[in-house]
C-alpha cells in the first residue's frame, strides 16, 4: 500500500539549510511523538512481552492445539472468503465497468458499505438473518444446515467484510482496459474464452490478487462481525483473535501475547505479498 | 449479439443475487430489526441509560481523536513530502500497518503498554492516570486504527502542488507558515475533508480494538459498537439494533459524504 | 482480395453513421478512408472488420460475402490508432498471438514471428514488453501481430494517429514501402490530408456518413467533386459574393462561392489587367513557404502563398499596396441552391 511517487527537495535549496530545519522540525516532532505513542511503542511493547516467555515456551504456546484449530479456523476461512470474493468481486467490477443498467450507480455506492458500517452492526445483522429462524437461515434449515454459530457464520461475516477490496483494486484496471484490447483478440482469431483466459485475465490477475491479499489480511484479523455470528466454541468456530481476547480475560498476558505475535507476522508478510503483487501490476504499466 | 446480451443478464443477476444475500438484505435489516417493534419501542431503547451513556462517550471519544488525527495526518503528510530521506517508503509502510493489524491486536498492544502490567502502567498508575479501562485507552485505540486515513489522503495532493506553487510561493517570500496556511492547504482541503470523514466514520464504529482496551462495561466504558454487542448477548435486541440503526445511519451518511468529496476532491484546485 | 461494400448504412440510436456507402477497393490495393472527425469513416472501417454490423447493404471481401460472419472468422488484420498491445506479453509473444490461437506448430511460429520481427525491424526487441517500446516501435509490433496470422486484407484505423510528427512521418513512408512489397490490400483510416496523399493509391473521401469522391490523390487534390473536398483537401480560399471583386473574366454566370487555393494566386507590386489591388496586412514566413495575409476590403482578407525567392524579389513589407490575381479559380454551381450535400459514389479502378 506504499505511495512511492517522488518526493522533492526544492525547499533546501532556496532558503539556507538552517531555517528551513528549524521551521520542519515541528511537524516532525509531533509525527514521530504520535507514531510512537498509539503505535511504535505498543507494537515494541507485545514483541518484547511474547520474547520475554523464551523461545521453547513460544513455540508451546504458539502452537498448543487450541491455538492450531483456531489458526486453522482464521486462516482456512479467510482463504475461502478471499477466494470466493476473488472470483465475485471480479464479476461485480465487470459488471460495474462494462455494462449500462439502472440503479448501477447506488451498487456501485453500496460496495463501500462494509467499510461505512461498523463491525459489530454488520454482526449483529448477520446473526440475526442467517440463524434458523432467520430470514436467510431459515432458507437452508430444511437441509439440516445452520449457518450462524458455526464456521458457516464464520464464512458468511468474512465474506460480508472483504467485498470491497477485491472489487475496488478490479476496477480502476478494468476502466483503464481499453476495449480495443479485447478487439484485437478477436480480429486475431481468439475466441471469447481465449480472450478472457489468454488477455484479460493476464491482465487483471495482479489486481485481483492484490485484492485478495487485502481482504485476506482483513478477514484473518477480523474481530467484530464474527464474535457476534459465531459461537466461538473451541475446536469448533473459534478464531485467532477472540481466541487472544479471551487469554487477555483470563489476564494470561503471555499466551494473548505470544499469539498476537504469531497474528502481527502473519499480517506483515501479507503486507509484504501485497507489495511484490502491487510491483508485479506495475512492471506491465505504460 | 443475443449470447452476449444473455450473458450480460445472467452477470447482472448473479451480482445482484450475491450482493442481496451478503449486503443489502443485511443493511436493510438493520432498520427493521429497529423499528419492527413499532418507533415507541425504538425511541424508548434510545432513551436507555446505558444508552445515553454509550451516545456520549462515543462522541468524547470521536471529539478527541479527529483533532489528533487530523493534526498527525498534516503534520506526516508535510513531512513525508517536504524532505527527501532514506526509508521513506519504510515509514508509510509503517503508518499502513494498522490497516492490516487486527483491532485485536492492536488493542492487546496498548494494553501490554499502558495495562497495569505494561511498560508504563506502574508509572501511569503511581500519578493516578489510568489509560486502560478508561477514556485515553478508548482514544489511543481509536487513533491506532485510525491512523492511515488522513496522511495517505492528504500526500498525493501535497506532492501534487508542492513542486510548483509551493517553489513559487517560497520566491514570492513568503514564510513556511504563510506557504502552508494560503498555498498547501486550500489546495489539499477536500483530500484532507475526505480523510477526516473516513476518520470520523472508523471512530465512530470501531469496536475490536475498543472492545479489548475499554473492558467493555456497560454503562460506564462501553461505546456504541460495544453497547450493541452486549445489549445483543445480554438478550436486549431491540436496543442493539436501535443503536446499531443510529451507527447504520451514520455510516451511510458518511458514505454519502464520501462521494461527493470524492467528485469534489477530483476537481482541479485553483 | 478485393473488398467490396455494397449499399451499406448504419445508424446509431438517431445518429446516421453511414448513409449508403459503395465501395470497391481492388486487389493489391492501399486505400485511405480520409474525413474528419465523426464522418464515418472509422465506423466504415470496425464495419468492414466485423467489429460493427451494418443496418443495410453487404461487405464483400474476396468474393465471399462477410456482412454477418464473425470477426475471429474473417481472416482480417487490424491495426489500432494506440497500438492495442498485450501489455503482459513480451514483443514476440504479441506476435505469435494470432498464430498460436489458430494452434500452428511451435516451430513455423518462432520462423514466423523471426521473420516479422525483420520485416518490422525490431531486431533485438523480441524479448521487451510494450512498455519498454517507443510509440512508433509500439506501433511496428501491432502491424507485425497483425500480419502474422497471413490476413486477406489489413484494416489501420488511425495508425499513426498517435505519433508525433516525426515518428508519423518516418512510419508511414515505411509503411508505404512496406506495402509495395507484399501487396496486400490494405486500408487506413486518418483525418490528415497529407497523410492520406502521402500513403494511399486511392483516397475516399467522407463527411457526414456520406462519400464524398473517390480518386486517386491527384484527382482529389486538382479535381475535388464538392466544395468538401475542395476545403478539407488542401488549403483554400472560399469567396462569397466575389463578383464584385474579381474580374468578371474568372466567374461563372452563377452567384456561387468561389474557390481559390493560396497556391494559385500570383502577386505583384503593380497592377495588371484583371488584377484586384489589395493590402499586405502579415507575411507569416513557414521556412521556404511564406504565407500573405491579403486584405481587400475591411473585414475580407485572403490567403496567398509565395515562397521565399518571390519574396526576395517582390520586396514586400507590411502595409504596402499589393496586385493579386488568381490563376485558376474553382466554383460548384450545381451545390449553390442546394443545402443538402450530394455524394457521389465512384468506383476505385
Amino acid at each position: 500500500m506504499a505511495i512511492s511517487s517522488p518526493s522533492y527537495q526544492a525547499a533546501d535549496k532556496i532558503k539556507p539549510k538552517q531555517s528551513y530545519w528549524s521551521k520542519i522540525s515541528l511537524p516532525w516532532v509531533v509525527t514521530i511523538t504520535h507514531l510512537s505513542i498509539v503505535l511504535l511503542l505498543p507494537m515494541a511493547a507485545l514483541i518484547t512481552k511474547s520474547l520475554t516467555v523464551g523461545p521453547r515456551e513460544f513455540w508451546e504456546v504458539a502452537t498448543q492445539p487450541v491455538a492450531i484449530s483456531a489458526y486453522e479456523v482464521s486462516f482456512v476461512t479467510a482463504l475461502f472468503a478471499c477466494m470466493i470474493n476473488g472470483v465475485m468481486g471480479t464479476i461485480i467490477a465487470w459488471v460495474l465497468v462494462r455494462y449500462q443498467f439502472p440503479g448501477k450507480k447506488i451498487i456501485d455506492a453500496t460496495i463501500d458499505i462494509p467499510f461505512a458500517l461498523p463491525t459489530s452492526v454488520a454482526g449483529l445483522v448477520l446473526a440475526a438473518l442467517y440463524t434458523t429462524n432467520g430470514w436467510l437461515g431459515q432458507l437452508v434449515a430444511p437441509f439440516g444446515i445452520a449457518i450462524a454459530f458455526t464456521r458457516l457464520g464464520v464464512l458468511i461475516a468474512m465474506l460480508f467484510i472483504s467485498i470491497p477490496f477485491v472489487v475496488r483494486t478490479v476496477q480502476p484496471v478494468l476502466m483503464e482496459l481499453e476495449p480495443e484490447i479485447e478487439e484485437a483478440a478477436w480480429s486475431l482469431g481468439a475466441s471469447a474464452s481465449q480472450t478472457f483466459r489468454r488477455v484479460l485475465l493476464p491482465i487483471l490477475l495482479p489486481s485481483i490478487l492484490t485484492g485478495v491479499a487485502l481482504g485476506f489480511a482483513r478477514a484473518v484479523g477480523e474481530y467484530g462481525t464474527v464474535v457476534l455470528i459465531a459461537s466461538s466454541v473451541p475446536f469448533r468456530d473459534l478464531i485467532a483473535p477472540i481466541l487472544v481476547l479471551q487469554r487477555l480475560e483470563q489476564y494470561d498476558y503471555g499466551s494473548a501475547a505470544v499469539i498476537g505475535t504469531v497474528l502481527l507476522i502473519a499480517s506483515l508478510i501479507i503486507l509484504l505479498i501485497v507489495n511484490l503483487l502491487q510491483q508485479w501490476s506495475r512492471c506491465y504499466a505504460d | 449479439m443475443q449470447t452476449n446480451k444473455s450473458k450480460k443478464f445472467i452477470l447482472i443477476g448473479l451480482v445482484l443475487v450475491y450482493l442481496s444475500l451478503v449486503l443489502f438484505i443485511p443493511a436493510i435489516y438493520v432498520f427493521y430489526g429497529a423499528f419492527n417493534q413499532g418507533i415507541n419501542t425504538f425511541l424508548e431503547a434510545l432513551g436507555r441509560r446505558e444508552f445515553q451513556q454509550a451516545l456520549r462517550l462515543t462522541l468524547i471519544t470521536v471529539a478527541i481523536a479527529d483533532p489528533l488525527n487530523i493534526i498527525f495526518g498534516l503534520c506526516a503528510a508535510w513531512a513525508i513530502t517536504h524532505k527527501k530521506f532514506r526509508g521513506r517508503t519504510f515509514l508509510l509502510s509503517v503508518i499502513d500497518l494498522p490497516f492490516s493489524i487486527s483491532p485485536v491486536v492492536a488493542g492487546l498492544m496498548l494494553v501490554l503498554l499502558y495495562g497495569r502490567n505494561g511498560w508504563f502502567g506502574g508509572w501511569l498508575e503511581a500519578i493516578g492516570f489510568r489509560v486502560i479501562f478508561a477514556l485515553p485507552g478508548i482514544v489511543l485505540a481509536t487513533s491506532l486504527v485510525t491512523l492511515p486515513f488522513v496522511v495517505r489522503e492528504v500526500i498525493p495532493l501535497m506532492e501534487e502542488i508542492g513542486q510548483e506553487q509551493e517553489v513559487a510561493a517560497r520566491t514570492l517570500g513568503a514564510s513556511e507558515w504563510q506557504i502552508f496556511r494560503r498555498v498547501t492547504l486550500p489546495s489539499i482541503r477536500w483530500g484532507l475533508i475526505y480523510g477526516v470523514v473516513l476518520t470520523n466514520a472508523r471512530s465512530l464504529g470501531e469496536f475490536g480494538a475498543v472492545a479489548v482496551v475499554s473492558g467493555s462495561i456497560l454503562g460506564r466504558t462501553a461505546t456504541l459498537p460495544v453497547f450493541v454487542e452486549l445489549a445483543f448477548k445480554n438478550y436486549l435486541a431491540t436496543a442493539a439494533f436501535a443503536a446499531a440503526a443510529i451507527l447504520a445511519l451514520i455510516g451511510i451518511a458518511s458514505l454519502v459524504a464520501k462521494e461527493i468529496l470524492a467528485k469534489l476532491a477530483r476537481q482541479p484546485t485553483i | 482480395m478485393s473488398i467490396v461494400v455494397e449499399r451499406v448504412s448504419k445508424k446509431f440510436g438517431n445518429f446516421q453513421a453511414l448513409e449508403d456507402i459503395n465501395i470497391n477497393v481492388e486487389s493489391g490495393k492501399l486505400v485511405a478512408l480520409l474525413g474528419p472527425s465523426g464522418s464515418g469513416k472509422s465506423t466504415l472501417l470496425r464495419t468492414i472488420a466485423g467489429l460493427e454490423i451494418p443496418d443495410t447493404g453487404s461487405i464483400v471481401i474476396n468474393g465471399q460475402d462477410t456482412t454477418y460472419l464473425d470477426i475471429r472468422k474473417r481472416n482480417i488484420g487490424f491495426v489500432f490508432q494506440h497500438y492495442a498491445l498485450f501489455k503482459h506479453l513480451t514483443v514476440r509473444q504479441n506476435i505469435a498471438f494470432g498464430l498460436e490461437i489458430r494452434k500452428t506448430p511451435r516451430q513455423a511460429i518462432k520462423r514466423k514471428v523471426d521473420e516479422l520481427i525483420e520485416l518490422v525491424q525490431l531486431r533485438g526487441l523480441g524479448d521487451r514488453y510494450p512498455n519498454q517500446l517507443s510509440g512508433g516501435q509500439r506501433q511496428r509490433v501491432g502491424l507485425a501481430r497483425a500480419l502474422a496470422v497471413d490476413p486477406q486484407v489489413l484494416l489501420l484505423d488511425e495508425p499513426f494517429g498517435a505519433l508525433d510528427a516525426k515518428v508519423r512521418k518516418e512510419l508511414r513512408d515505411w509503411v508505404r514501402r512496406l506495402h509495395d512489397e507484399v501487396h496486400l490490400t490494405s486500408i487506413f483510416v486518418t483525418h490528415d490530408q497529407e497523410e492520406a496523399m502521402a500513403v494511399a493509391d486511392e483516397i475516399v473521401v467522407m463527411n457526414h456518413g456520406r462519400i464524398e469522391q473517390i480518386g486517386s490523390p491527384d484527382e482529389v487534390y486538382e479535381n475535388p467533386a464538392t466544395p468538401f473536398v475542395m476545403s478539407f483537401v488542401g488549403e483554400v480560399n472560399v469567396l462569397r459574393n466575389a463578383r464584385s471583386l474579381l474580374s468578371n473574366a474568372y466567374l461563372s454566370s452563377s452567384s456561387s462561392p468561389v474557390y481559390i487555393r493560396p497556391h494559385d494566386i500570383d502577386i505583384d507590386t503593380f497592377p495588371h489587367p484583371g488584377s484586384v489591388s489589395t493590402m499586405l496586412v502579415r507575411i507569416i514566413p513557414i521556412g521556404w513557404e511564406i504565407q500573405l495575409e491579403l486584405q481587400i476590403e475591411e473585414n475580407f482578407t485572403i490567403a496567398a502563398q509565395i515562397n521565399r525567392e518571390q519574396l526576395n524579389q517582390l520586396d514586400l513589407q507590411v502595409g504596402q499596396q499589393v496586385y493579386l490575381k488568381p490563376r485558376n479559380v474553382k466554383s460548384f454551381p450545381e451545390f449553390a441552391h442546394s443545402s443538402q450535400q450530394h455524394f457521389t459514389s465512384v468506383n476505385v479502378k
